[in-house]
């Protein structure tokens, strides 16, 4: 499906000599190792990687649960973390589009909020367009799959520049599932307030994306693969999703690292 | 009011009451519908032919772009200027002759259709397909009446047959497929021979319904757009019955929301382009009628009386907010529907209110309150195919994540935006939102309970509710991320001190 929205087109500044990185809770808690290797992948671009500690949460799971007044106060207290005019990458595609787009409904009136938002990258749309990065291939030849988070695709236009950078490793052949772009059915609280209807949509995901006969799948949203990883292993199956930072350094890595 | 019977106190709400009791039923109806197999496996295989033939309709997405920024500023436009276009195609309308009726609640709509039919001593009426007069439940009190009320749009007459409801706005029988209509038809048509062959089908459907347009004494229809300049009556259908039901006869009445009317003729085209080539693909519907008076001295045809019920119902609530108020410019294409994962696996009848999907978790909190529809607006993962496709780009996921924040306020909140504001608020949930806004608003409270959680990992629970019914539990890490780039950078401060 191709995308004209508008939201898409921004202006994109030259590469930086530093950035701020920005976690999430759910790197933070459950999948840390995807956050060190952004750091050490962005690292080894030549930029130096700040990741403020006093960063929680986007605020996400309770502006999506109606808890708007709870949410602002967290984003605001995120907003303080990064005082300098700097890049913030974002490992998410979801708690992205939360600080670049709703932070600015969330936020209105709040001195520089656009500024801020501005300032949000997801981090393959920061490969991509920021840094304008060209890979080098070092791994085996294989065939992925690439699922992207709804909020990422439709709000970030991450499916394009994932898409962009597994084309760019020379032996990786991209497997398109079928009804790639569906929701996996996590959407935060919807999977525990509508348990059943959630299951019934992780569970056609987990299949359309086992039915390539990939053996990893990669994605830059945690939400999602936590639910279609969680699946996958309840039915014990091997396919597994990997965040696409450890894949990218990974496949990247000269012989001699 | 004050002198109405007891009787009549009761009718309307039990008639009220109908969908606001299948909607509180939600999470069983779900329950019901994703075990049927058959029901899912319908929905699916219609829901990727209509994607398909609405993307093919639209093969130029610049276009589509340019056409959607159109009709976004039409119905918006429209809409700003709604109660001085309302006020226009009444007086158009009169002076054309139709009459225009107001209703305020569906209770008051049933009864002004009532009784103009009774005034004419109507007995049978033929409806052409209506989804406002779905949202009155106009069947059930017309049959209350002894007027006999028959469906004949095919996919409605399916549906009245099966006394169903649609199950979705457009292809209200979309949730049967060929097999189970043959035998539908087996049980209720006389002489009816078997077959699954689609097209052999529908001609022995037509056969009776034409039958019976020959001998109703009225017809009612639904209204696409009415336009206010003219006084003008658009109605978009596929089969030729909408015509029928408006032109055979004497008396016709159309029913219809008050959001539907558009400034002046130029304002259609663009919007019907959009609505059937969103709603099933079509550069045009096969058949449209522009209604503009009854039958006219020298006419040979056409109804002697027309009449218009405009129904409020709700729509003035959507109205009076402004992020609600672009609920509004819905045109009923049902493309959110067809592209939304939960409706596809849930099905139209699950939601148990007359419009399923997307466009009815925006509507029926409207219509119903929020209080017997507070799990529709949460039955949603965001994941926002539906705002994607929205010909009049309503923001389909921000005016639900609107209608959280409405039925999660605290009672009593001013100012009152929706009935049933507030009726979804669990103290339970407030608290833990409090609470977990408390913790993420302070980095050394978050800091703390990250390590308290990381030192736990090996007793928390296993089984987490419904997450554990069809996934592991995910595994908390043995360090955070900020302990481990605290620790990297530490490390790196070292060999960079050596």
């Amino acid at each position: 499906m191709t995308l004209t929205n508008s939201q898409h087109q921004r202006h994109y500044p030259a590469p930086p000599n530093q950035i701020y990185l920005y976690g999430t809770c759910l790197a933070d808690t459950l999948f840390p190792d995807s956050g060190i290797d952004a750091i050490e992948f962005l690292e080894r671009q030549g930029i130096e990687v700040i990741y403020p500690q006093g960063q929680t949460c986007c605020g996400q799971p309770a502006y999506n649960s109606g808890y708007t007044k709870q949410a602002r106060t967290v984003a605001k207290q995120q907003i303080k973390q990064f005082p300098l005019d700097i890049p913030i990458v974002v490992i998410s595609g979801s708690c992205g589009g939360m600080m670049r787009h709703h932070y600015q409904e969330l936020l209105d009136g709040e001195p520089e909020i656009s500024q801020f938002c501005d300032r949000i990258f997801e981090f393959t749309e920061f490969l991509v367009n920021v840094l304008k990065i060209k890979l080098n291939d070092n791994g085996e030849p294989e065939r992925v799959a690439l699922h992207t988070s709804c909020a990422a695709r439709r709000e970030m236009g991450v499916h394009l520049t994932g898409r962009e950078l597994l084309g760019q490793l020379e032996h990786v052949e991209l497997v398109t599932h079928p009804y790639e772009s569906e929701c996996c059915g996590f959407g935060g609280t919807f999977s525990v307030k509508h348990g059943d209807i959630s299951i019934a949509m992780v569970n056609d995901k987990s299949q359309h994306l086992a039915e390539t006969g990939v053996v990893r799948y990669v994605s830059a949203d945690w939400g999602c693969m936590m639910n279609i990883n969680g699946a996958l292993e309840y039915q014990g199956k091997s396919l597994r999703g990997e965040h696409i930072a450890s894949y990218l350094l990974n496949r990247t890595q000269t012989k001699e690292q | 009011m004050n002198n109405t019977t007891p009787a009549s106190q009761t009718q309307p709400l039990e008639d009220e009451s109908k969908y606001a009791a299948s909607a509180r039923n939600f999470r069983q109806n779900v329950a019901r519908d994703l075990a049927n197999d058959e029901l899912r496996s319908n929905f699916r295989g219609a829901m990727d032919y209509l994607i398909d033939k609405r993307q093919s309709a639209f093969s130029d997405q610049d276009e589509l772009e340019t056409l959607r920024r159109q009709c976004q500023l039409i119905k918006q436009r429209c809409l700003v200027k709604l109660p001085l276009l309302l006020e226009q195609l009444e007086q158009q309308l009169t002076s054309n002759g139709i009459k225009v009726h107001w209703a305020e609640t569906i209770t008051q709509a049933n009864e002004i259709i009532a009784s103009i039919i009774e005034s004419k001593q109507g007995k049978t009426v033929v409806k052409g397909k209506s989804m406002v007069s779905e949202e009155t439940a106009l069947n059930d009190h017309l049959e209350q009446r002894d007027i006999e009320c028959l469906e004949s749009d095919m996919g409605e007459y399916i549906v009245q047959l099966a006394h169903e409801h649609p199950s979705h706005i457009i292809m209200p029988a979309i949730h049967q497929n060929k097999r189970q209509v043959a035998d539908l038809f087996a049980k209720n048509i006389e002489g009816f021979e078997h077959t699954t062959d689609v097209d052999a089908l529908i001609q022995q459907g037509r056969k009776v319904l034409r039958e019976k347009f020959c001998h109703a004494d009225v017809g009612v229809s639904g209204v696409n757009f009415a336009v206010a300049q003219t006084g003008t009556l658009c109605l978009v259908e596929n089969e030729g019955n909408g015509r029928m039901c408006t032109t055979v006869p004497d008396l016709h009445i159309a029913i219809t929301g008050i959001e539907k009317v558009v400034e002046s003729l130029n304002d259609v085209p663009p919007l019907l382009s959009l609505l059937t080539r969103s709603a099933t693909g079509q550069a045009i519907s096969t058949y449209f009628n522009m209604i503009s008076h009854p039958r006219q001295t020298g006419e040979k045809d056409g109804p002697k009386e027309v009449h218009l019920v405009l129904l409020d119902n709700g729509r003035s609530q959507m109205y009076s907010d402004p992020e609600l108020r672009q609920t509004l410019q819905c045109i009923r294409c049902g493309a959110c529907m067809n592209h939304c994962p939960v409706y596809t696996r849930i099905g139209g009848h699950a939601y148990g209110t007359v419009y399923p999907g997307p466009i009815g978790k925006m509507v029926s909190p409207h219509m119903l309150g929020l209080e017997a529809t507070t799990n529709l607006p949460t039955a949603s993962s965001l994941c926002g195919a539906c705002g994607e496709v929205c010909p009049v780009k309503i923001p389909i996921p921000k005016i639900l994540l609107r209608l959280r924040e409405e039925s999660v306020k605290p009672v009593g909140d001013i100012p009152l935006i929706m009935k049933g504001q507030g009726s979804g608020r669990k103290p339970i949930e407030a608290s833990v939102w409090k609470a977990w806004a408390a913790v993420h608003q302070s980095p050394t409270l978050y800091a703390l309970s990250m390590w308290a959680v990381t030192r736990a990992r090996a007793i928390l629970p296993q089984k987490l509710g419904p997450w554990t019914q069809a996934r592991t539990a995910p595994k908390v890490a043995a360090q955070t991320l900020h302990e481990r780039v605290k620790l990297r950078n530490s490390q790196k401060q070292e060999s960079g001190n050596e």
